[in-house]
Parts: structure tokens; sequence; C-alpha cells
């Protein structure tokens, strides 16, 4: 590797692929040297715009480049990451899962993504989740979290046919998440599609429970500090207003709550701004696919396996 | 999928104790509830539902926590009911194909599937779960005042064609004039044509809920919503007690007592009312700016929080385009209003 980058590929040459090609561009660390589909289309020609090797004889063709990447993106769909993931991690290629398929541990780059830097396979959760879990998480590594519920709205024209034809996917997937990578004992997640034009720009709310006693000021800090993390990556994440604190409630179990509202807007590199959503997935999954990359190159210098 | 045979010329279902939920803050209680089904299985109510007012998996801080898990009120309103049928409600993107087989094994013979009035098809999935647990089912249009009659027709199509048997102009904002409310229920009648029932869910906001539902069945709808003393969010939805009376007095066979209905809301229901619905300013707001009806005790409560007019919340919510679900915005709008003042 002259030059000291690694080389990945994208498997979904669709939007989300299409976005993430355009940021990892940008990347130090990553070199995208192959576009994957299964039929011509817009994205595999603007990849070869861009000098990458693109196919629409899909990982077949993938599996027989020489050489083979290093780590593949999969932004295609559930069902045909099920197919891949075994064919990538015969041939010793990392994969990070854009799709719903979860088969890997899930990662969320603020709070986890230097845990699985040399797992074959790391799932992205859901754009809600990458929203949402890191501010679950800035409370709960402050004070104990007994129940969070995060509220994800979405512009229809950001929501695709797969996130559609299966909502409850989005719902589970994220609230499990809330509770195993946020921290929350128990978590919820609600989605919300709004038509609006034009579109609004993707919108999350997080509500967590906390005892009387916590400390408001520690955990106001907190989630400051956890956004300027994620603005790293996501520029347009921002509160819309100061984390909102409200007395116990006996209906709250006795516990109080602290709400953040938050606003993503994208990056608009090939996805629209208001398209948080999708943007805040490519950029978490651009994210940990450089921190892989660094891992291997840091492997390779140092001769050991990656 | 085929559409089930209706013993009378209408079908008025009631939801005094799904829709109800969001006017008592979702504080049910199981006596409540049981007295509630009781009364209403006498007057001849044949479908009533149940479930916390954003349907099952609605208990949250987003939307309010059920005192009582609208399981064991499903379960409870089961015992109680000996010939009406219990439904539920589900919001795809709030509960889930789990919490509807929960419901069902509560008792729940009946899902209503309610989606935005243009994202009908997030509902394919839980329609073929109800199918599958043999559930009878009902598709909801919220907010159909957003969307053009032609529209509403597609996206009842998408329901229809997965599996539901009944499709709803549901106004939940309280917001259709009687001309736009008619071109929406010939838009679906004729789209739906004898695959499938037509349905129109009403509120008070601007008074025309009970107008609409005559309104309704002269186009030929024949599945209408009430609940007892107008019990529901908003102004409250069309008085089940008054629907009653109005199709008596057209000659319209709906099956139901009179007064058997106009005792049940008196005696049962008006006793444990905490606010009885109306068209207060922040209802009729509602109405006139097409906001979601849940919305009105989220504003009342974010007002007082944060010390500007619920009806000027609400009034922002219709601009900003909020649709059912988005209650988190209110806090943020009430935020954003505080600020402006200063």
């Amino acid at each position: 590797m002259g030059s000291g980058k690694v080389t990945a590929a994208i498997v979904g040459p669709g939007n989300i692929g299409t976005d993430l090609l355009a940021k990892l561009r940008r990347s130090s660390v990553i070199d995208v040297g192959y576009m994957v589909g299964v039929m011509e289309s817009d994205g595999l020609r603007r990849a070869r715009e861009y000098g990458v090797s693109a196919s629409a004889e899909g990982v077949d063709w993938l599996l027989r480049q020489d050489p083979l990447p290093h780590i593949v993106f999969e932004a295609t769909s559930a069902a045909a990451h099920l197919v891949n993931a075994p064919r990538y991690a015969e041939a010793g290629i990392q994969a990070i899962d854009l799709t719903p398929a979860h088969l890997g541990p899930m990662v969320a780059p603020p709070v986890n993504g230097t845990a699985h830097l040399r797992s074959p396979n790391v799932s992205m959760i859901t754009c809600g989740g990458q929203a949402t879990i890191p501010i679950v998480h800035a409370v709960a590594r402050v004070t104990g979290v007994p129940y969070a519920e995060i509220v994800a709205s979405v512009a229809s024209r950001g929501a695709g046919p797969g996130t559609r034809a299966n909502i409850d996917e989005f719902t589970q997937t994220t609230a499990r998440a809330v509770e195993e990578i946020g921290g929350a004992r128990r978590g919820k997640a609600i989605i919300i599609l709004n038509p609006v034009e034009p579109p609004m720009i993707m919108r999350d709310t997080v509500f967590c429970a906390i005892a009387p006693e916590a400390d408001r000021a520690m955990i106001t800090g907190s989630i400051h500090e956890m956004v300027a993390e994620v603005q790293q990556y996501v520029p347009g994440y921002t509160l819309r207003a100061e984390p909102q604190f409200d007395d116990p409630r006996p209906d709250w179990d006795g516990n109080g709550r602290v709400a953040v509202f938050l606003e993503v807007r994208g990056n608009g590199d090939y996805l629209p701004p208001w398209a948080g959503n999708l943007d805040i997935m490519t950029a978490a999954a651009a994210r940990v696919g450089e921190l892989m990359a660094a891992e291997a190159l840091r492997a390779r210098t140092t001769g050991t396996r990656a | 999928m085929s559409r089930p045979e209706f013993r009378h010329d209408l079908r008025i279902t009631d939801t005094t104790l799904r829709d109800g939920s969001h006017a008592m803050a979702h504080r049910f209680t199981e006596a409540q509830v049981r007295a509630t089904v009781r009364a209403l299985d006498r007057s001849g109510i044949e479908v009533i539902e149940v479930a916390h007012g954003d349907g099952v998996g609605g208990s949250s801080f987003n939307y309010g926590f059920s005192a009582i898990d609208e399981m064991t009120l499903i379960a409870a309103a089961r015992q109680e009911a000996v010939r009406a049928r219990i439904a539920v409600l589900l919001v795809p993107g709030i509960g889930t194909a789990e919490d509807l087989r929960r419901a069902c094994d509560a008792g729940a013979d009946v899902v209503r599937v309610a989606t935005h009035c243009t994202e009908a098809d997030v509902a394919p999935q839980h329609f073929g779960v109800a199918r599958e647990l043999g559930m009878e089912t009902v598709g909801f249009l919220m907010m159909a005042h957003r969307t053009s009659p032609q529209e509403l027709a597609k996206q009842a199509r998408i329901m229809i064609d997965a599996g539901c048997q009944c499709v709803y102009v549901t106004d939940s904002a309280g917001a259709l004039l009687m001309d736009e409310a008619r071109a929406r229920f010939e838009a679906l009648v004729a789209e739906a044509g004898e695959e499938a029932w037509v349905g129109y869910h009403g509120h008070q906001n601007l008074g025309l809920g009970v107008a609409n539902s005559v309104l309704a069945y002269e186009c030929g709808v024949r599945s209408i919503d009430g609940s007892l003393c107008a019990l529901g969010a908003g102004a409250g939805n069309s008085p089940t007690e008054v629907l009653a009376a109005v199709f008596d007095r057209l000659g319209v066979d709906t099956g139901l007592e009179v007064t058997a209905l106009v005792d049940a809301a008196e005696e049962v229901v008006r006793p444990y009312l905490t606010r009885w619905p109306k068209m207060d300013r922040n209802a009729i707001v509602q109405g006139w700016a097409g906001v979601y009806s849940s919305f009105l005790l989220h504003a009342e409560r974010a007002a007082e929080r944060y010390g500007v007019p619920a009806h000027r919340i609400l009034r922002r919510c219709g601009e900003l385009g909020f649709v059912g679900g988005q209650e988190d915005m209110i806090i943020d709008v009430a935020i954003q209003l505080a600020a402006e003042r200063g």
C-alpha cells in the first residue's frame, strides 16, 4: 500500500452508498477501491467518474478482485447482507453493516467505536440509534438511567421502502441498543414519519428517567461534551435547547426526567441536508471504518495481524 | 380478504376507552373500564375500543404513562363484554406486532392500524400479523385533512391490499369542513367498492363531528366512531349517545338503544370525567389550524411549565405541520416561544 491507506469496497450503490463514497473520498486512511451493485445504475456510473472500479456483477465480482478490500461497507438490504456476510468473513474482509441485519456487535462511534475494531462484522444499528444513543450514554455515564425513551422524527422522503416494510425492526433494534449501548436499564424507541414540504430536518428527542437527587449540572456538562464529539463527524448535530429537567412525578415512579432536543442536519455530501437520518448513518459508518483502517495500518507497521 | 358482514345499516364503534384515554391523561382505572364496557355492551354497541390513547405500546414519556397496564384493561373489557367485540389501536412506529400479539392474547378481537394519511405503507406488516392472528382489521388514515381525496384513496388502496377490511377517514384534528369531508368519503367509498367498508372518525373541535357523521352515512360510509360524553382528544369525539339519537331520528338502524346510551353517558362516564371535552379556545384553534387533537393536554402542560399560552403553542404546531405522535415537538415549540418572548 504505497498510499498508506486501507482499501475498502462499498456494496450497494444507492443513495446511502453514494453518500458514503463522497464522505470516504476525504479520508486519509481509507481508499474506496470498489463499488458494487447488481445492475447498472447512476451510482455505479458516478463511482467510475471518481476513478473507482465499479461493477454490476455483485459480490462474486468483488471477491475475484486482487487485492481484496480490507473493509466492506454493506449498504444493500438486510436480506442481501445475510447472504453476503459469511462470504466476506471467509475472505477475511471486515464488514461494516448499514442494513438492519444486525449480525455483528452494535456500534455507536462516540460510545463504543473502538471496542470492535478487529471484529469481522459490526452493525451500525439504526439512524435513530446513531442520533440518540450517544446522548443516552452521556446521561448514563454520570447517573443511573432506569428508563430511556427516544423519539425520531424523519422526513417521509428520507424513509425508504425497507424501513417502511418493517418499521418494527427500527423500534425494536433501537430500543435494544438504547439499553445495551446507551446504558439504560430499559429502553423504548418511537419513529414518526412526517411528509411536510419542504422536508423537515431530522429531529430526535431523548428522554431519560433520572433519580430525584441526580446532579443536573453534571448531566448537562456530559451531554454538551457528547454533542461536541458527535459534531466531529456530523457537524450539523445540534441541541435545539439546553437539556430540560423535570422534577420527580409519581406517575414517573418517583423519578425526575431530563429531555434533550436534537436536530440532525446532514452534511449535504450527496444526500440533501434535511436527510440527517441518512447522513448520520453514513457519517457514523465512515467514522467506524476510519477507526478500523487506522487499527489495520497500526497492525501493519507493528507487524501484528489485524 | 373480504369485508365482514354488518348486522345493521350502520355500525357505531365506541372509542371512549381509547380516544378518551387522552382526555383522561391515560389514567383509566380497571373499575371505570369495566363499568363503561358493561354499559356499552348492554346498549348494543358492537365494537368497543380499549387501549392507551396512542395505541398499544403508547405508554411512554412522550404520550403519558398508563396508570393501569392496557393489557389488564383489555382483559377486563373482554370479560365484561357479552356481545361486543373488543378493539385496540396500533400506530406503527409507536406500537409493534409484539404489542398486537399481547393484545390479542388479552382478548382483543379487532385491530385498528393507524398511520398518517400519506404513510399507509408502514401498515402492511401489522395487517399481516393481525390476519395471522385471526383478528378483524380496520385502517385509520389519520389527519385526513392533510392530503387530497384522491391521494387519500390511493393510501386506502394500500391498506385494503394489505388486508384491511374497513378503511377510515380519520379527522384527527377535527378540521374537515363538510365539503372536504364529503369529497374524502366519496373518494374512499369509490375506491373500496365491495372489498372493504369505509369508516369515519370525527372530533368536535369545530363542532362538525356529528354533522359529518350524517354526511358520511349519506355518502355510503358504514362504520362511524363515537365516544360517550364526547370523551376524546381535543374537544372530544362525536358523542356516541348523540350519534345514536340522530341516526334513530333519521330512521337508520344502528342496533343501539338510545336511552341506554344516554344513561350510560350520564350515569357511568360523567361521574369519572376529570374534564368534559369542550370547544374552548385551545380546542377550536386545533380544528382551525389543523392540529392533532391529542396535542391538547400536552400543550396545556407545556404552557404552564414555560409560561406561554397553549393556543399559541398549538398554532405554531399547525404552522410547522407536525403530525400525530410528535408530542415531543410541543415542548420544543414552547421553549422557542418562551425564548422569542425574551
